[in-house]
């Protein structure tokens, strides 16, 4: 799948770095004494995955090398398996590297409805577009609703999008209830025969409760609408983004019942760690990737490549 | 989750107030403070070097002989989290029969947009006329968000087709056009890049030479992570930042990464978005984010006795420099800080036995502020010279006019506070020799003063309030001919 290659030849690299880099830390017949525990605990942080889970990774460490003489490669099969089990969950997600398409639960008659939140600026309306556009690619019929209609242009912004990609898109005036956008979107693609709805909606903190509630109401109507759906409520995560992401997945996902997560700007320094803490609290599962601005910057999430460079040095 | 490390943050801390302190105890309790510091988003090193510093500070002979070394640790961490985000400086150049140039800057997503139209607004609000520059040409629709907020706040957008033009083009064009509308204020909305794109920045780095911003903010997310070192150190390294708008506030981020772009840019942060509407721009408060960072609850009142503890002992020394008729007025605006930086005067009254009905008192007698008090005695006090501080009889008419209009307010009320000054160090001096009774009886004699409503005084409030703005901007004005000249000084040894 060329559209999915990008980030792991990017990867390839890292990966023999990392292992160079740990190879550094606990050099073979060395004693893994404190001051190096400390060093990783340090390299944890760094990703964002948080005091508990970085505690926990040095923790079965200290337990099982601690004060030992160090073999390299047992310590870093030990650190990786951690980190690619919380990741990887109860294995019920599917992540098939031939098809991207993999992790979504698509509706087994009509339309798939996918229902897009997040908080502001995070990259929702991008991620659509990514998605719309692989979508299309792949021979599916998509339609786009234009549900921020709070945010100037907005709609413009996804309209831009639409017409790039050559989908639909349903849309209404700014300031409409957003649950009514919704709606529409989903009433036009039963009515065309579409094979997706992508909605839209306005970002929002977590902590505005009125917000959270029209969201649980886009929801509701959503699936007033079509029987079984939202299919997939995906929750955009930014990867700059700290441990605020855990509130953010608990609270979107109390409005929203988020499947799964979109970890975008993976492209920069950032490296998302927070979804380790969020897979391990809530569940939710990481489904793809964005790495860049264009359409085609969005990726298969691979708990195995994410997880070799989560611990590269940057 | 925040709560049990509020939890562990307030068992370390309480185990600082029980008994005596060791050396290793003190490592203990600083381990859960450097633990709340990682949860709140602070950076690692940054956290690290933090707690390093204090448990220096606090293994040091003075704590540990003090009467409660515990509280006067939690203060230190306090206290070193607002030097550490301090100080503040809320000014944003606009010269006077020149057109300022402010360029925004930042990651993707952070609210640059946004940011613009809120700084369009305020500055729009204190008088002067802004132009908005769409030089996003990235984003798709992002000049007609930008025209829509340029609409919504009655501010004029200069913009150009994205297809056919640069944004350094666009920013050259934009200055020619304010010029021509007369606006004296450019803001400049740049398209959001990653800090490792060194095209992108090098265009950032581009506008800078072409137009040189009297000011370049840059706009970051207070929900960012440990990252946010990176990307601030790389906008600064590219473009000399001159302050920090830290947005999404209203949410419920502890906000760490305030401290770490402090601590690695040392460009002081200015604003703080806390609101998608246009008005919802604050000046930042280095007390107030040390708060947030620590968290809520136990800590804050473990917090707050601390700070009384430490006040206190100042409040000691103060006296004793009474005592000596050594208090200056340069004391005076120290104990006034003291205050504000415990918190609102109305509530800090309310703490003091027999102050609580005045603070309520004053609340009925309409509209009567005593923050606002302290705020324009601060602008008079920042005005004198050092010379006027020591000396306050020093100071004659002309002085008293110049130190007037300095602050934005009138050679009386200045008189007012020096005659103020002058009453309140005799009557310090009187009560720095007294025993305690005596001592309550001369302040519940100071409160009769001042709650009649014939007497000057704090009553004056009434009246000042209504122009209690001004002297927010008389400060700005100030402070902002310092920056340009540190500006200028800075662009000349580049
Ligand atoms: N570098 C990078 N930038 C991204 C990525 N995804 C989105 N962006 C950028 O982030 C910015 C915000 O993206 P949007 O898609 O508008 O975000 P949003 O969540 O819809 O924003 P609001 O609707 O305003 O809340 C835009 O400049 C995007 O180009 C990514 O994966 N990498
Ligand atoms: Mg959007």
């Amino acid at each position: 799948m060329a559209l999915f290659s990008k980030l792991k030849s990017a990867l390839k690299k890292t990966k023999d770095l990392l292992r160079t880099d740990v190879r550094d830390l606990f050099k073979s017949g060395e004693i893994l004494d404190e001051a190096k525990l400390e060093e990783f605990h340090r390299g944890l942080i760094t990703t964002d995955m948080g005091v508990e889970a970085s505690e926990e990774v040095v923790e079965s460490l200290r337990e099982e090398f601690g004060g030992r003489t160090v073999d390299p490669d047992a310590v870093w099969e030990n650190v990786k398996n951690t980190l690619k089990e919380i990741l990887k969950g109860d294995g019920s997600t599917n992540w098939d590297p031939e098809n991207p398409l993999s992790p979504l639960n698509m509706a087994t008659e009509g339309p798939t409805v996918i229902l897009v939140s997040g908080v502001n600026g995070v990259g929702k309306t991008t991620s659509i577009a990514k998605l719309a556009n692989y979508l299309t690619k792949s021979g599916k019929k998509v339609v786009l609703a234009a549900g921020d209609t709070f945010r100037a242009a907005a709609v413009d912004q996804l309209t831009k999008w639409s017409q790039r990609i050559g989908c639909e898109i349903v849309r209404k005036d700014p300031g409409t209830d957003p649950a009514s956008v919704a709606f529409a979107g989903c009433d036009h693609a039963v009515q065309i025969g579409a094979d997706v709805v992508l909605v839209d909606t306005a970002g929002r903190l977590q902590t505005q409760q009125n917000l959270m509630q029209e969201l649980e109401k886009i929801r509701r109507v959503i699936n007033k609408r079509i029987e079984g759906a939202p299919h997939e409520s995906l929750l955009v995560l930014d990867a700059t983004t700290g441990q605020n992401g855990i509130s953010q997945a608990s609270k979107f996902s109390d409005a929203a019942g988020c499947t799964g997560i979109v970890l975008a700007k993976l492209d920069g320094t950032a490296k998302g760690g927070v979804v380790v803490a969020i897979r391990k609290k809530m569940g939710i599962p990481v489904k793809y990737v964005g790495v860049g601005e264009q359409l085609d910057d969005l990726q298969l999430f691979s708990p195995d490549d994410f997880v070799e460079a989560l611990l590269e040095e940057s | 989750m925040f709560e049990s490390i509020t939890q562990n943050l307030t068992d370390a801390l309480g185990n600082f107030t029980r008994g005596k302190l060791s050396e290793g105890n003190i490592r203990d309790g600083m381990a859960q403070v450097r633990k709340a510091l990682l949860e709140a988003d602070v950076n690692y090193d940054v956290a690290k070097s933090f707690c390093d510093n204090v448990t220096k500070q606090a293994v040091g002979d003075q704590v540990l002989k003090s009467l409660k070394p515990g509280e006067q640790i939690v203060g230190i961490v306090y206290n070193e989290l607002v030097n550490l985000m301090g100080p503040v400086d809320h000014s944003i150049a606009i010269r006077r029969g020149e057109m300022a140039i402010i360029m925004m800057c930042g990651l993707q997503g952070a609210g640059k947009t946004t940011t613009c139209g809120k700084l369009a607004t305020m500055l729009k609000e204190q008088g002067a006329t802004p132009m908005l520059v769409a030089a996003d040409l990235q984003r798709p629709a992002a000049i007609e968000q930008l025209r829509v907020i340029g609409e919504q706040v009655g501010v004029p957008v200069y913009w150009e087709e994205a297809g056919s033009s640069t944004p350094v083009k666009v920013c050259q064009n934009a200055q020619k056009a304010a010029k021509k509308e007369g606006c004296n204020v450019l803001i400049l909305d740049t398209a959001g890049r990653l800090h490792i794109d060194d095209s992108l920045m090098k265009e950032l780095v581009q506008i800078d030479n072409k137009l040189m911003p009297h000011q370049a903010l840059l706009v970051c997310d207070a929900m960012t992570g440990q990252d946010a070192v990176n990307s601030a150190k790389a906008f600064n390294e590219a473009l000399e930042l001159d302050g920090v708008i830290l947005t999404k506030l209203d949410g419920d981020t502890r906000g760490g990464a305030a401290l770490s772009v402090k601590a690695v840019t040392g460009v002081p942060i200015k604003y703080i978005g806390v609101g998608e509407q246009l008005d919802k721009l604050e000046p930042f408060h280095p007390e107030r984010m040390a708060q947030r960072i620590l968290g809520q609850g136990d800590v804050a009142t473990l917090l707050e006795t601390a700070q009384r503890v430490l006040d206190a002992e100042e409040m000691e020394d103060q006296q004793q420099k009474m005592l000596e008729g050594k208090f200056t007025l340069d004391d005076f605006l120290k104990a006034m800080s003291q205050i504000q930086r415990m918190g609102s005067m109305k509530s800090l009254m309310k703490l003091i036995p027999g102050m609580g009905q005045m603070a309520q008192a004053m609340e009925a007698m309409d509209g009567m502020d005593p923050d606002k008090d302290v705020k324009r005695v601060k602008a008079m006090i920042s005005s004198m010279t050092v010379e006027e501080r020591r000396h306050p009889d020093r100071i004659d008419r002309s002085r008293r006019n110049r130190i007037a209009i300095g602050s934005g307010t009138d050679p009386a009320e200045v008189n007012d506070l020096l005659k103020q000054f002058k009453g309140m160090s005799g009557m310090m001096q009187q009560m720095a020799g007294m025993n305690m009774g005596d001592r309550m009886k001369a302040v519940r004699e100071l409160q009769s003063e001042a709650m009649n409503p014939n007497s000057r005084g704090v009553s004056q409030g009434k009246q000042r309030s209504k122009r209690g703005d001004l002297t927010k901007d008389a400060l700005r004005e100030k402070k902002k001919k310092e920056r340009q000249r540190q500006k200028k000084a800075r662009k000349r040894k580049k």
